[in-house]
C-alpha cells in the first residue's frame, strides 16, 4: 500500500452532481484519510502490507459467488488489512480468504489422519479392537488420508506444510483413550467445517466441505456408539431443543486442537 | 481498508454496483455526513449500510425455497419415525428395546427441525405458510413399492429409513450453494445436514448385519434395490479434477472403495422430489 499525503476532504453538499468519476475519487480521498489515520507502526505495518497473500486466484472465487455474498465477503477481505495491523506473526500461516480456510481443513485433516495411522500402525491395535472395529477404523483412517491428500493436491503451491503433531497424552494401547480421542477428533472436525462453510466465498469450495463433513459425521456417529450405543448424536454435541449440530469458529477448534499440534498455527488472516 | 478496491472488486462481478445504490446522492450524502468526523470504527458501519441499501435485506425467495424444501422432507422423516417407533400403530416393526432409545432420539430431532425451519421461515417472510402435513399425508407404501411392509417388517423398516438419510444428507448438500446469501440459515443448514448423516451412520451401523457400514462405498445399497437411484452418483471418485482413488494410502493407492467413501455427493431438488414423491399422497 502506498501512502499518500493526507488530503483535505472536500466538504460535499447534496447539492453536488456525483458521477462516477467523482464517487472514485472520493473514496480514493477517504482512503488517503483513513491510511494515514493508521499509519502508526512504519516498518511493521508496511510490511505487513506489503505481504502478497496466497490467494492469487481469489478473484476466480469472487466470480463464481453470488452478489450477496460479494458484498459480505469483500468487506471483510477489505477490512483484512485492519485485521492484520496488530498481527505479531508465529506460527504456520493459514493465509486469507478460501485458501486460508482450505489450509484450515487441510491442517484438520493432517491431525485425524496422523492420528488414525498411529492407531492402526500401534501393536495394540488388533488385540483392543474385534475384528469389525478394525476393519470401519482401517477404514476411517483411509478417508482422513484420503482428506488431507485431497486438499494437499488441490492447494497445489498454496497449501501448508506438513505439521508435526504432539500425541503424548493418548495412550494408542488403550481402547479408551483411542475411542475418546477419535470421538474428541471427529466432533471438532463436524464443527470446524460447520462453522467454516458460511466463511467460504467459492460455492464450489462449500460443496466439498459438505462432501466432507457429512463423512466426518458419519465417522463421529460411529466412533460414538462404539464408546455408548445409541450416543451418535448425543445431547452433547446435538442441541435437543433445535436439533441442531455444534458449529465452532476457527478460533475455538484451533484452541482445541492446539495441544495435539507441535507446530503452531496461526490463523490471524482467516476470514471472520 | 481500501474503497477504491472495494467498489472496483465488485464492479468486476457486479457491473451495475454503481446503479444499484438507490440514488448516487444517497452514497454521497452517507460519505457526506460521515464526512470530516469518519473513524476507523465508523466506517465499517458506514460501508455496511451502503451495502444493505445497494443488495437488500429481504430474503431471496430461492432461500424461502430451499426452506421448504427442507421442511417436506423433514416431516416425511418425522412421521416416519413416529409411527414407526409407535408400538401400537406399528407393532410387528418389533424393534428391539435395545434400539428403541435411537430411533427416539432420531424421531425427536426430525421433528425439532420441523420446527426450526417451520419458524426459520416465519421469521425470514412473514407472508410465507411453512409448509404443513400431518400423518394422513404420507403413502406408506410408496405407490406400491413396499406394500403393507414398512412398518410390518422390521428390515424393510431400516431399509426405508437408511434410504432417507443418505438421501437427507445429499439433499442438504446440494442446497447449500443456495443459501450463501444468508449465512445464518446457511450455518443452521449445515447444522442440520451433518446431524442427518449422524442418523445415516447410526441407521446403517443397525443394519450391519445386511452388510451396511456407517459410510457409503460406491453406490451400494446394501441390499435395497427399491432405492438404487437415491445412491446413484454416489461413486463418484474425482473431486475438483483431483483422482482420490489414486492418491497415496497405507501400503498403496487410497482405491475406489475409500475414496467414494471419502466424500458424500449431493443430489439436486427435482431429483430429491421425485425419489421420495411416491411417499407423499
Amino acid at each position: 500500500m502506498v501512502f499518500t499525503k493526507s488530503k483535505r476532504i472536500p466538504n460535499f453538499n447534496s447539492q453536488v452532481i456525483v458521477t462516477e468519476t467523482v464517487l472514485k475519487r472520493l473514496l480514493k480521498l477517504i482512503t488517503s484519510k483513513f491510511s494515514i489515520m493508521l499509519k502508526t507502526s512504519n516498518s511493521t505495518e508496511e510490511q505487513l502490507f506489503n505481504e502478497q497473500p496466497k490467494t492469487n486466484s481469489r478473484r476466480n472465487f469472487l466470480i463464481k459467488a453470488g452478489s450477496a455474498s460479494v458484498a459480505a465477503s469483500l468487506i471483510l477481505n477489505a477490512c483484512k488489512k485492519d485485521d492484520t495491523y496488530t498481527f505479531m506473526g508465529g506460527g504456520t500461516d493459514l493465509g486469507s480468504g478460501d485458501v486460508g480456510i482450505l489450509n484450515y481443513a487441510y491442517a484438520l485433516e493432517q491431525l485425524e489422519a496422523a492420528f488414525y495411522t498411529q492407531v492402526v500402525a500401534n501393536s495394540s491395535f488388533s488385540s483392543i479392537f474385534t475384528a469389525g472395529e478394525q476393519s470401519l477404523i482401517k477404514d476411517i483412517r483411509d478417508h482422513e488420508i484420503a482428506h488431507r491428500e485431497f486438499f494437499k493436491a488441490a492447494l497445489g503451491a498454496n497449501a501448508i506444510t506438513s505439521l508435526s503433531v504432539n500425541f503424548s497424552t493418548i495412550n494408542f494401547g488403550n481402547k479408551a483413550s483411542v475411542l475418546g480421542t477419535a470421538k474428541a477428533f471427529e466432533d471438532l472436525g463436524v464443527s470446524a467445517y460447520n462453522g467454516a462453510g458460511q466463511l467460504l466465498v467459492s460455492t464450489d469450495f462449500l460443496l466439498l466441505a459438505g462432501k466432507i463433513v457429512s463423512v466426518e459425521a458419519r465417522h463421529a456417529a460411529y466412533i460414538r456408539d462404539l464408546i455408548s450405543y445409541n450416543s451418535f448424536s448425543g445431547s452433547d454435541v446435538v442441541n435437543t431443543t433445535t436439533g441442531l449440530d455444534l458449529s465452532r469458529t476457527p478460533a475455538q477448534v484451533l484452541a482445541i486442537a492446539a495441544p495435539f499440534l507441535a507446530s503452531s498455527i496461526d490463523a490471524s488472516r482467516l476470514p471472520s | 481498508m481500501n474503497f477504491q478496491n472495494i467498489f472496483s472488486e465488485i464492479e468486476k462481478v457486479d457491473p451495475e454496483v454503481y446503479d444499484r445504490f438507490d440514488s448516487r446522492r444517497s452514497i454521497f450524502k452517507n460519505f457526506g455526513t460521515a464526512g470530516k468526523a469518519l473513524t476507523i470504527a465508523a466506517i465499517p458501519t458506514v460501508l455496511s449500510g451502503l451495502f444493505q441499501k445497494a443488495y437488500g435485506q429481504s430474503t431471496p425467495s430461492t432461500v424461502i425455497d430451499v426452506l421448504q424444501f427442507a421442511l417436506q422432507l423433514e416431516y416425511l422423516e418425522y412421521h416416519f419415525y413416529l409411527r414407526g417407533t409407535n408400538s401400537v400403530q406399528s407393532p410387528l416393526v418389533a424393534i428391539p428395546a435395545g434400539e428403541l432409545a435411537g430411533l427416539d432420539t432420531i424421531r425427536d430431532h426430525e421433528n425439532a427441525h420441523v420446527t426450526v425451519l417451520s419458524n426459520t421461515i416465519k421469521a425470514l417472510s412473514p407472508s410465507t405458510t411453512p409448509y404443513a402435513t400431518t400423518a394422513a399425508g404420507f403413502d406408506w407404501t410408496a405407490k406400491g413399492a413396499f406394500v403393507g411392509t414398512v412398518f410390518k417388517d422390521y428390515a424393510t423398516f431400516l431399509a426405508v429409513a437408511q434410504a432417507f438419510e443418505d438421501t437427507g444428507v445429499r439433499a442438504y448438500k446440494g442446497q447449500a450453494g443456495n443459501l450463501v446469501s444468508n449465512k445464518a440459515v446457511l450455518t443452521a443448514a449445515l447444522n442440520i445436514h451433518s446431524v442427518e448423516a449422524r442418523h445415516a451412520a447410526h441407521i446403517r451401523q443397525m443394519r450391519s448385519g445386511a452388510g451396511a457400514k456407517p459410510w457409503i462405498t460406491l453406490k451400494d445399497t446394501n441390499g435395497i434395490p427399491a432405492v438404487q437411484p437415491n445412491y446413484e452418483g454416489e461413486q463418484v471418485t474425482v473431486q475438483a479434477t483431483v483422482n482420490i482413488a489414486t492418491l497415496a494410502g497405507v501400503g498403496g493407492a487410497i482405491g475406489a472403495n475409500a475414496a467414494s467413501e471419502a466424500f458424500d455427493e449431493p443430489l439436486d431438488k427435482t431429483t430429491v422430489f421425485n425419489l421420495v414423491k411416491d411417499f407423499f399422497i
